[in-house]
């Protein structure tokens, strides 16, 4: 008797024809851009890159039409329209990414992270004066702001997945319409309701209120989702040993889902660190290094670099506005990248 | 015989402990902040800005005036504010972005969702979250540093070839800071919420409907078509909105790329405008107390924008998965 050893196929994967058939696609595709490139008025990447688009789905389109009919050369159409897509989504975050390193690079120097401004203008040479009062400003401000969050945004939290109430539903939906206030409204409210009638004097902690109204919907509905993973049973095995809603809450829910806050309250902080219209409304935006919230005006990162950019116009200003936002973006990067290592973290476990 | 006696009916009432009524009392004050804060920031704005409004009426709106005329003496002879010029403008950039964006968005969710393998899937969807975590003043300079050249001249081919209709001629040829290149700049800074959100309502199509779809032998096309967006149109169209809403609200990107100028301009390509919040922060500097008054008005008319698009926009999102075939 003859055996037949059957050996595994993998059919949904592409066969060598016709991944060759793929690139050949590619090749044909540059080769026509190119030749429109020199045969039209189109010029520069964009008129390449447009050219490329139209022939590249184009070519696919008649290679697949050719090869199994109209269905399959309509479905090749929404693909390469799609890659295109994404391509173009993704363009504007590389170059973003790449201009602000390439430009910033040269402004960084030691004395950026020991100086302030309050002897330099944003045109003096670019060793004198620095971002100690931008950056000592902003991280009081948004500690300030964590502060204030926090608390309000733990217990909507809690009220939205342990209480839920009659008014669990309202609630979630003014959250998420929280979210939606523009920063400038948040700084006018604080501007309206505490600056002009109360202190008179704008000033780090006006400016730590407004970063929290901004703040509180992303940690609150974080927090939700966070808190909305942790299974019931966990819940039911407090009660059942008798502890209160309050014990199951503080000694069994927010422990297990501590690293989840953590991500929140990170991801509250990626939110306002960058924020620049309120600070220029309600914290005055000073030069010199301030560490008292309560009175006199206080800088920030974002304010630094809307200020060298907007009074400057040297190679100076240019260049302590792009030392500026790399040092703002390495914060977000930095705050991004904790809070992926954390929720990839949790996830596995 | 004994009659079997039916027991009462008992009332089964546990009083919860001190400490549990304490503890729900103060998780629900915390959790009604948010409709305190949104209700305080409504009280104060209408409050700074009732004067104004009682003054100019429904004019505040729809008026394009906003100037205070003073004497020699810095006395005020008279002020006039309407909001109408920025209304426009605050509409059409965010239109603009919408019209670019979501398109971009939603087709890039297609992508990530039912063609990307795994490993580009997920470098891609970090990439597109970190954008979403770039402070708004980084998507300023660089749009005006960067995109701005290049920008300028996607405006001067598309007023050539169609500066026959009406919203892409311009009165003089000026392109630099144009409403459109603003609009370019909050759709960049869109796409992330937008994509993935979108994504979000495509991956809880259910996923029997799409393997029924394959199996009736529809491509890859014909299934997202007949299953994924009648599935997802209540999310496409809830994504686009809060992208909408964010778009109107944005200050300092705004301020940056635009030419900041009161009038009404609806020539997208020409190179004045603004929006409201640009507006405040453009007048904000110099104004006096009736000024920051009318400017608390206008911010009370962004908020209230803001507040309906966003609204709508969650009740869409959230309403999914009802329809669809």
């Amino acid at each position: 008797m003859k055996t037949v050893t059957i050996k595994p196929g993998t059919p949904w994967e592409p066969t060598a024809k016709e991944r060759g058939q793929k690139t050949l696609n590619l090749l044909i595709a540059v080769a026509i851009s190119f030749v429109l490139l020199y045969s039209t008025g189109l010029n520069g990447k964009l008129g390449w890159v447009a050219a490329f688009f139209f022939s590249y789905v184009s070519v696919s389109f008649i290679a697949e039409y050719r090869r199994a009919g109209k269905p399959a050369a309509q479905d090749s159409l929404l693909t390469s329209i799609s890659r295109f897509a994404i391509f173009l989504a993704i363009i504007p975050i590389v170059s973003i990414l790449a201009t602000v390193v390439s430009k910033g690079w040269r402004g960084l120097h030691w004395g950026l992270f020991t100086q302030d401004m309050s002897e330099a203008t944003v045109n003096s040479p670019i060793q004198e004066g620095g971002m100690l009062a931008a950056i000592v400003g902003t991280l009081i401000m948004v500690g300030l702001a964590l502060i204030f969050t926090l608390p309000i945004a733990i217990l909507t939290a809690l009220y939205l997945t342990e209480i839920k109430g009659k008014f669990a539903r309202p609630i979630r939906f003014l959250v998420q319409a929280m979210s939606g206030v523009p920063s400038i409204v948040a700084g006018l409210f604080i501007l309206s309701s505490i600056v002009y009638p109360v202190t008179g004097e704008r000033s780090g902690l006006m400016g730590a209120l407004a970063l929290s109204i901004l703040m509180i919907p992303t940690v609150a509905r974080t927090a939700e989702e966070v808190l909305l993973l942790i299974p019931n049973d966990l819940r039911e095995a407090g009660l059942a040993l008798g502890a209160t809603q309050w014990r199951t809450v503080a000694m069994v829910v927010v422990p297990a889902v501590k690293s989840g806050l953590v991500t929140a309250v990170i991801l509250g902080v990626a939110r306002v660190i960058g924020e620049t219209a309120p600070i220029l409304l309600v914290s005055g935006g000073g030069d010199a290094t301030n560490l008292n919230p309560v009175s006199g005006p206080m800088g920030s990162i974002p304010f630094y670099v809307w200020n060298a950019f907007l009074l400057g116009g040297s190679e100076e200003s240019t260049q302590r506005t792009w030392a500026g936002l790399l040092v703002l973006l390495l914060w977000v990067l930095i705050l991004f990248t904790i809070a992926r290592y954390i929720s990839s973290r949790s996830q596995k476990r | 015989m004994t009659d079997t006696q039916i027991p009462a009916r008992r009332e089964l009432v546990t009083k919860p402990r001190r400490s549990d009524q304490l503890f729900r009392i103060i998780v629900t004050t915390g959790g009604m902040s948010s409709l305190i804060i949104l209700g305080l920031i409504f009280a104060f704005l209408a409050y700074r800005g009732l004067g104004v409004l009682r003054v100019e009426g429904f004019g505040f709106l729809t008026n394009s005036d906003w100037s205070v005329v003073e004497d020699e003496n810095s006395n005020i002879v008279s002020q006039d504010y309407g909001l109408a010029a920025m209304l426009i403008g605050t509409i059409l950039s965010a239109t603009i972005a919408v019209l670019v964006g979501v398109p971009i968005a939603v087709l890039s969710a297609l992508f990530l969702e039912f063609y990307a393998g795994r490993k580009i899937r997920n470098i891609l969807i970090g990439l597109i979250d970190l954008m979403a975590a770039f402070p708004s003043i980084l998507f300023g300079l660089w749009g005006f540093i960067i995109l701005m050249p290049s920008a300028e001249y996607w405006a001067k081919l598309l007023n050539k070839y169609f500066g026959w209709i009406p919203v892409f001629d311009v009165p003089v040829p000026f392109f630099t800071r144009s409403p459109f290149i603003a609009g370019l700049v909050l759709a960049i800074m869109i796409i992330p919420i937008c994509t993935s959100i979108s994504r979000e309502v495509f991956s809880q199509t259910p996923l029997d409907r799409i393997q029924a779809a394959y199996a009736l032998g529809a491509t890859r096309l014909s299934m997202i078509r007949a299953v994924v967006l009648p599935f997802g149109r209540g999310g496409i169209v809830g994504g686009a909105m809060l992208g909408l809403g964010r778009a109107m609200g944005e200050t300092v990107a705004v301020y940056t790329v635009l030419n900041v100028v009161y009038q009404v301009n609806w020539q997208v390509l020409f190179g004045a405008g603004g929006n409201i919040a640009t507006l405040i922060i453009l007048k904000f500097g110099e104004a006096d107390r009736e000024e920051i008054n009318a400017l608390m008005a206008a911010g009370l008319v962004l908020f209230l924008l803001t507040l309906v698009v966003n609204g709508v926009a969650n009740i869409l999102v959230s309403r999914l998965g009802k329809v669809g075939r």
